[in-house]
This record gives C-alpha cells, sequence and structure tokens, in this order.
C-alpha cells in the first residue's frame, strides 16, 4: 500500500488523488506523502489542520464547530457550544424545577439530545434523569403534541 | 443509616384545603410512628398536572423531608399508595446528591479563599492544597 502511494509523487499534488486510490483504510501511508498536513489526512474533508486533541470520538459540538464554516462535505455546527450547567456552575438538577428543564425538553416533550443543546454528557444524564422524575410525578408529559 | 429521601405526591384537587392539612398531617404522624424523623413539609399549591391522573387535570402537590432509614420510607409509601386522595406519589433519595453539592461548594468557597489568581475552574481533583501539586507534577 506504501509503494503504489509513493510510486506516484508527481502526478499527485496533495491528498486529494491519493485518496482516490488508497481508499480510506489507511492512514499510516499518506503520513509519508504529505507533509503539509502534519500527519492525519482526512480524505472527505480534504486538508485540514488537526489543531489540538483529535476530535475523534464524540465529534458533535466541539471538533466541527470550531472548524466553523470550512470545507462544507458534512453538516458543521456553527458556533461551539458550551455546557450551560459547567458555565452557571449550577451543581444540583432537580426534577422539580420545571422551568430549566424545559430548556431541554422538545415542543412534543421528548428529551433534547445533548449535540442540539451543548451539555456536557455528566450533565445530560442528570437532566435526563430529572425530566423522568418530574414525568412521573406529572410535572412534565410524556408526549404531548407539538 | 440515616438517609434523606423527598417523597412529593398528589391530593386530589376536589378536597378542601382543611382536609389535605389534616391528611397531611395524619401523614406525618405515621411517618415519625414508623421513625422517621421529619425535616421539613412544604405545601406546593394547586397546580395544572402535565397529563391527565385518574381523570382529574390538576392536584395539590405535596412535598415531604424526611430522614430515615429504608424500612420507614417503606411504610410511608404504603401509606400513601393505599390513601384513597393521594394520586399519586414519588420518593427521591437526596443524601447522595446533597453530599456531592455540598463538597462542591465546600472547593469552590476553600478555592476563593486562598487566592484569585488561581481562579481557574478546573476539576475538583486539581484543586487539592498546594503542597500536593508538586507530587503529582
Amino acid at each position: 500500500m506504501a509503494d503504489e502511494v509513493k510510486q506516484q509523487p508527481a502526478a499527485t499534488s496533495g491528498n486529494e488523488t491519493a485518496g482516490t486510490s488508497a481508499p480510506a483504510t489507511t492512514s499510516a501511508p499518506a503520513s509519508t506523502s504529505s507533509p503539509a498536513t502534519g500527519g492525519y489526512t482526512p480524505r472527505p474533508y480534504g486538508q485540514r489542520r488537526e489543531g489540538g486533541p483529535r476530535p475523534g470520538g464524540p465529534r458533535p459540538g466541539g471538533g466541527p464547530g470550531r472548524e466553523g464554516g470550512g470545507p462544507g462535505g458534512r453538516k458543521f455546527f456553527r458556533r461551539k457550544k458550551v455546557c450551560k450547567f459547567c458555565v452557571e456552575k449550577i451543581d444540583a438538577i432537580n426534577y422539580k424545577d420545571v422551568r430549566l428543564l424545559s430548556q431541554f425538553v422538545a415542543e412534543k416533550g421528548k428529551i433534547v439530545p445533548r449535540r442540539l443543546t451543548g451539555v456536557c454528557t455528566p450533565h445530560q444524564r442528570r437532566v435526563s434523569a430529572a425530566i423522568k422524575q418530574a414525568r412521573n410525578i406529572a410535572l412534565l408529559p410524556f408526549a404531548a403534541r407539538g | 443509616m440515616q438517609r434523606t429521601y423527598e417523597v412529593m405526591f398528589i391530593v386530589r384537587p376536589d378536597m378542601a384545603d382543611e382536609d389535605v392539612d389534616k391528611l397531611v398531617s395524619t401523614l406525618e404522624t405515621n411517618a415519625t410512628a414508623a421513625g422517621a424523623k421529619l425535616k421539613n413539609t412544604e405545601r406546593m399549591g394547586k397546580r395544572r398536572l402535565a397529563y391527565l391522573v385518574r381523570g382529574f387535570g390538576d392536584g395539590n402537590y405535596v412535598l415531604m423531608t424526611l430522614e430515615s432509614d429504608g424500612k420507614a420510607i417503606h411504610e410511608v409509601e404504603r401509606r400513601l399508595r393505599v390513601s384513597e386522595p393521594v394520586i399519586k406519589f414519588i420518593t427521591v433519595r437526596v443524601d447522595e446528591t446533597q453530599k456531592r453539592v455540598d463538597k462542591l461548594a465546600k472547593l469552590r468557597a476553600s478555592k476563593v479563599k486562598r487566592s484569585a489568581t488561581e481562579a481557574a475552574p478546573v476539576a475538583p481533583a486539581a484543586a487539592e492544597p498546594a503542597p500536593e501539586t508538586p507530587a503529582t507534577a
């Protein structure tokens, strides 16, 4: 695999055509032929510099948000979302404060996913548990007519 | 072991206020008799329910905070289940969350007191006193 990439240095200027010849299976050969990107070449997105930690795992919000309106291959979220609870230092998420919880509930009563609200995982878990408790005591609906 | 519980229950709306008071005080006596320590009783008033419960659209919400072991709570719940005016109830254990909240509040207070320059909102582990940082670094 490494050989076939190295055999076409004149033809290929960068990473796009390398992508067509070595489809998406290995990243190591691309790194030897493309010093400009500094290591990893994500093919569908074109050239992209690694900014800090790789947004490998949970991609929503953090990584792509930082790139902003870059290459329009995939759907990117424009601004970087922060967790409301971490910023305002709200410690206790109670099932009783309906006003706070209803911010994380959609019109039909469904719990909004954290990629839309920007909440961090531990807080999303607590919000979810609180919403479910509130639903049980009829403070929030299970399903509302949207 | 004494745990703190919050019991919230809904009383049917077509009961008079005095009846609700009587019911609540009966439940309080039962709870104390079962060995629970009653910390607080709050009447949250009549509220609109998010969905129909036993045909009712409104309800009288009552919140009781108790400190007890599991057996007493079991007894309180049994009485709530059996009592006819109570249409819904939920018991939530709050001592663990309260412990965590208190710990975070204490950490924040200690950070503020120490110095104003070190006001970085990092995880509690990092906020441990200075002598420990050389050991970790």
